[in-house]
C-alpha cells in the first residue's frame, strides 16, 4: 500500500541506551556451542557488544528519562506535546497502557492523546505513519513518537540465536507540521499468515504465563528456550526479508518519482550484519550509504534500531544539514514498512545513555 | 570446486564426513546459523555473492546442491 504525508517533519531525534554493555567473548560459554563455532559466527553476523538494562529496569523509565533530558535542557516544552505513541512488545503491564504510565509520571497535561502501537522491527516507521495522522487535526501541534523495546527479559540467555544480538533501548522523536511543501512517501504491508514466524508464545491471553511455560526446552541446534522467550524461525524472517524489502524500496521509489540515486541514507532496521550486506548486494546500494554497524555496537533493539542507526551514524550530520533518507522497517507481524523524506536541521540528533 | 567446499565444510563442522553424507539438514550435520558461516566463506572464496534469496537450507543440502548453486553464479568445477 502506497502511502504519502504532507507538511510533516521530523523536529529532533533523542535515541536512549542503556549503560550496560556485554560482550559476546564473555558470554559465549553461556551457549551449548564449541567456541571456535561461535567465534566464527560473531564476524559474519557482527555480534560484539550488545547494551541491555538491568533486571528492575522497565519501558517506561527509558522513555521518562529521554523526556525528562529534553525538558531539562530546554529542547523541548512539556506543555507542547499534544500526543504520545508509544511503540512497544514490552508494556510496563498488559494494562494500561505505557503511553499513560509516561504522561503520569511526566506530570503531562491531560488535554491529550495517550496511545501505544505493540510493533517491533516496523515500528519506527508505525510510530511516524500515526504521528503524521494525528497532526491532520487542527489541534494537534506536537507528537512525542516514542520506541522502546526491553526485550532482553524475554530473550533466553541461552539461545545463541538470539541472546548475543538482542539490545535494549528507546528513543523519542518529535514530529510537527512543517511550513515547506515537502512530500513524505511511503509504503507498508502486512501478512499476519506468518504471526509466529516471530514470537513470544506464553503471556498473554492464549498462553498466560505459568511455571510450565517457563521451562526450558533444546531446540534442534542446542538452543535452549521457554514458551515464555521469544522464538523466531530464521529461515522464513530471512528469505521473507531478502524477497519483500527489495521490491519494497523500488514501489516506494517508483511512487515517489525518486530513483535510489538520489538518496542520500538508506537507514534500515537492523536485525543483524550478514541480513543488511545480502539486502544492500541484492539493492546494489553502496555499504557506506546503508550502515550496518548497530548490532556489533548496541544489540538489535527492534523499533528502535532505526532511531539508532540515525543517532549513532548521522548524528551531527542531521543537525547541520538536510539529507534525503529511506527508512524501512521489516520483521514481526509480519510487517514490513518504509518512508522516503528529507530528514535534516534537527534540534537534536544524539544518543545519550541511560 | 569440490575439494575447496568440502575443506570449508569441515573446517564449519570437522565432525562429518560431508563428502559421503546427504541431507546435511535431516542429519543434524549443519544449521541454519551453519549457513551463514558457509555462505561467507564461499563468497569470500570463489569471489562471488550469493543472493540472499538463494539462501536455502535446501541449496546447501548436499555436495552436489552447493556445486550447483556456485555453477549458478559462474564458478567452474576448476576453480
Amino acid at each position: 500500500m502506497n502511502l504519502s504525508y504532507k507538511n510533516k517533519s521530523i523536529e529532533g531525534i533523542l535515541t536512549i541506551i542503556p549503560q550496560k554493555e556485554v560482550s559476546f567473548e564473555d558470554e559465549m560459554h553461556n551457549y551449548n556451542f564449541p567456541i571456535e563455532k561461535s567465534r566464527k559466527l560473531k564476524l559474519a553476523m557482527g555480534y560484539d557488544k550488545h547494551c541491555i538494562v538491568e533486571d528492575n529496569v522497565c519501558s517506561s523509565d527509558l522513555v521518562v528519562f529521554g523526556l525528562e533530558y529534553l525538558f531539562k535542557n530546554n529542547l523541548l516544552n512539556k506543555d507542547e506535546l499534544d500526543a504520545l505513541v508509544v511503540v512497544t512488545q514490552t508494556p510496563d503491564y498488559i494494562m494500561p497502557p505505557t503511553s499513560n504510565v509516561v504522561q503520569g509520571r511526566l506530570g503531562l497535561k491531560t488535554d491529550m492523546i495517550c496511545l501505544d502501537i505493540n510493533q517491533g522491527c516496523s515500528g519506527y516507521i508505525i510510530g511516524l505513519i500515526q504521528a503524521f495522522m494525528l497532526l491532520d487535526q487542527p489541534e494537534i501541534k506536537k507528537v512525542a513518537v516514542l520506541n522502546v523495546d526491553v526485550l532482553s527479559k524475554k530473550v533466553s540467555r541461552q539461545d545463541r540465536n538470539s541472546f548475543p544480538l538482542t539490545g535494549d533501548g528507546a528513543s523519542v522523536t518529535i514530529v510537527v507540521n512543517s511550513d515547506e511543501n515537502k512530500i513524505i512517501n511511503g509504503f507498508i504491508k502486512m501478512d499476519g499468515t506468518s504471526y509466529d514466524s516471530l514470537i513470544i508464545p506464553a503471556g498473554g491471553s492464549k498462553l498466560p504465563s505459568s511455571a510450565e511455560t517457563g521451562i526450558l526446552d533444546e531446540d534442534k541446534a542446542g538452543n535452549f528456550r521457554s514458551l515464555d522467550n521469544l522464538v523466531m524461525k530464521g529461515d522464513e524472517v530471512f528469505l521473507f526479508v531478502q524477497k519483500e524489502v527489495p521490491l519494497m524500496i523500488d514501489e516506494l521509489m517508483e511512487a515517489s518519482a525518486f530513483t535510489k540515486n538520489d538518496v542520500d541514507y538508506f537507514m534500515f532496521h537492523q536485525p543483524n550484519r550478514f541480513m543488511l550486506q545480502k539486502l544492500a548486494e541484492k539493492m546494489k546500494i553502496p555499504f557506506e550509504k546503508m550502515p550496518n554497524n548497530i548490532v556489533a555496537n548496541f544489540g538489535n533493539s527492534s523499533g528502535v534500531t532505526i532511531p539508532t542507526n540515525i543517532s549513532f551514524n548521522l548524528g551531527a550530520k542531521l543537525e547541520n544539514s538536510m539529507q534525503k533518507i529511506c527508512m524501512a522497517g521489516f520483521g514481526v507481524g509480519l510487517t514490513w514498512a518504509s518512508l522516503l523524506m528529507d530528514v535534516g536541521n534537527l534540534r537534536y540528533n544524539k544518543i545519550i545513555r541511560y | 570446486m569440490k575439494e575447496k567446499i568440502v575443506k570449508i565444510l569441515n573446517e564449519i563442522r570437522p565432525e562429518f564426513d560431508f563428502e559421503t553424507s546427504q541431507n546435511y539438514f535431516e542429519n543434524g550435520m549443519l544449521d541454519s546459523f551453519d549457513v551463514i558461516t558457509l555462505v561467507t566463506t564461499l563468497d569470500e572464496t570463489f569471489s562471488i555473492s550469493i543472493e540472499g534469496v538463494d539462501i536455502l537450507s535446501d541449496n546447501f543440502n548436499d555436495l552436489n546442491k552447493i556445486i550447483d548453486l556456485l555453477q549458478k553464479y559462474g564458478v567452474n568445477h576448476e576453480s
